[in-house]
């Protein structure tokens, strides 16, 4: 079974369409208890750093999180569940992430943000996630934050104004910062894969 | 590099839908889940879907369309019309819609536009400016394009993302259905004023026309109904062209 941590933030119906699509069993995940007893976890998208971080403590839930981590558990972070993978944000510069990987996310300095559309991912290390994908694949993306330091973790990487990370992994854990549950059949691919595969 | 996205919009009536031409005597053209699969399948980047009806029944039934696209359909979901406070938003946003367009509401009541954009994130928030020259400018109008605000569409354009507006979508009443091409002017104006993305809407009628809205009009995306609705145009003919043209399309 596939937990979705429900945070209070962010459309969970669209990616419980798609693993349900999939025929990959998953359920929302609102209390610590249920957490031990699921096969993998995903953090999806949309909210902000800060209030995601605080909203995960307030619902008792950062610290099973935080134990799945260190266990090096199945997880995916879609989006900001990406960018809660880090150690800081520009976006709430006073709160820590899960920090499992180095490195901050900061704005997007470009003429128009947030970076909204698909845009090519270009996959720099070959992963069970990619399976069956092309090495340069269009996914959609809605984030007016990224990770610009270029670090061995990094799967993928997208250009908007300048080079971001656009998959990271460490052992068992993914983050992606593009949307897979609505990037159409290649997104569909990804989940499939991250569900099955890795 | 990011794409131009190409984008159909489903206007939809009691569960069918129609278009018209300037906003008026509207036609039926299909099955919503129908088309939109139809559309998905040949690479559209994204779908709208416009509720045109503004009775109980078709705001019931449009739900129900977007509540069945999005179990199939994998791209992000744009849903609008009559939409008028927080509850209307959440209602569609839990239907399976990614992002809502607000046009009448937003003017009549700005803090509506600062309140979703503070609850749901900008980035689910699409201004729906409908506008039409006047005087040698561009006003907006409300209630489906048939009362002037009395606003100045750029302005207001402007004033909308400063409230919490993640995109704006430029609707020329003057160029609706009558494949003359975008008001590419309009498009422009606005394009260049604010720095989120621009959808252009209005005036399709031929490849060409789609070019200029992005070259010229400097649009992020383009928004299409009738033409495609009627088979005039398809997206990989209009993606095709727009490659050959350098455009960076997915």
């Amino acid at each position: 079974m596939i937990g979705i941590v429900d945070y209070g933030a962010g459309n969970l119906n669209s990616i419980l369409k798609a693993f349900s699509y999939l025929k990959l069993p998953a359920r929302l995940v609102t209390s610590p208890e249920q957490i031990s007893k699921l096969e993998r976890l995903v953090i999806p998208g949309v909210g902000s750093f800060g209030a995601a971080l605080a909203e995960l403590r307030h619902r008792n839930l950062y610290p099973a999180v935080i134990n799945w981590l260190k266990e090096n558990r199945p997880f995916l972070g879609i989006c900001l569940g990406c960018q809660l993978l880090f150690e800081k944000s520009e976006e709430a510069p006073e709160e820590t992430g899960f920090s499992i990987f180095p490195g901050s996310c900061r704005k997007i300095r470009a003429a128009k943000v947030p970076h909204m559309g698909w845009n090519l991912v270009k996959i720099i290390r070959p992963d069970p996630l990619f399976s069956e994908l092309d090495s340069a694949e269009y996914f959609y993306f809605v984030h007016s934050y990224a990770v610009f330091e270029l670090m061995g973790h990094a799967l993928a990487l997208t250009y908007y104004g300048s080079h971001f990370v656009a998959a990271v992994k460490f052992g068992r854990i993914y983050g992606v910062q593009f949307h897979p549950e609505k990037s159409g059949p290649a997104g569909l691919k990804l989940l499939y894969n991250w569900g099955t595969k890795c | 590099m990011l794409t131009i996205r190409i984008i159909p919009c489903l206007d939809v009536d009691e569960g069918l839908v129609v278009k018209g031409v300037k906003f008026k005597d509207l036609k039926v053209a299909g099955d919503p889940v129908e088309l939109a699969l139809k559309y998905y399948q040949e690479g559209a980047d994204e779908l709208t879907f416009l509720d045109v009806g503004a009775s109980l029944k078709s705001r019931k039934t449009m739900m129900e369309v977007v509540q069945k696209i999005s179990e199939k359909i994998f791209i992000p979901l744009t849903a609008g019309g009559g939409i008028r406070s927080l509850d209307d938003i959440r209602e569609l946003l839990l239907a399976g819609a990614d992002k809502v367009s607000i046009c009448t509401a937003a003017i009549e009541n700005p803090s509506l536009i600062q309140e979703a954009a503070c609850c749901f994130g900008s980035q689910c928030i699409v201004l729906s400016v409908d506008a039409a020259r006047v005087n040698g400018g561009w006003q907006a109008f409300i209630r489906g394009g048939t009362h002037n605000s009395g606003l100045d569409a750029i302005l207001w354009a402007k004033e909308g993302v400063s409230l919490g507006a993640g995109e704006i979508l430029v609707n020329s009443i003057d160029r609706d259905g009558t494949k003359q091409g975008y008001d590419l002017e309009l498009i422009r104006e606005i394009s260049e004023k604010v720095r989120v993305p621009v959808i252009a809407s209005g005036g399709a009628g031929n490849l060409e026309q789609i070019y200029e809205a992005i070259a010229i009009g400097r649009a992020d995306a383009v928004l299409l109904a009738s033409t495609l609705h009627y088979g005039e145009m398809s997206i990989p003919e209009i993606k095709k062209y727009l490659k050959s043209k350098g455009v960076p399309i997915r």
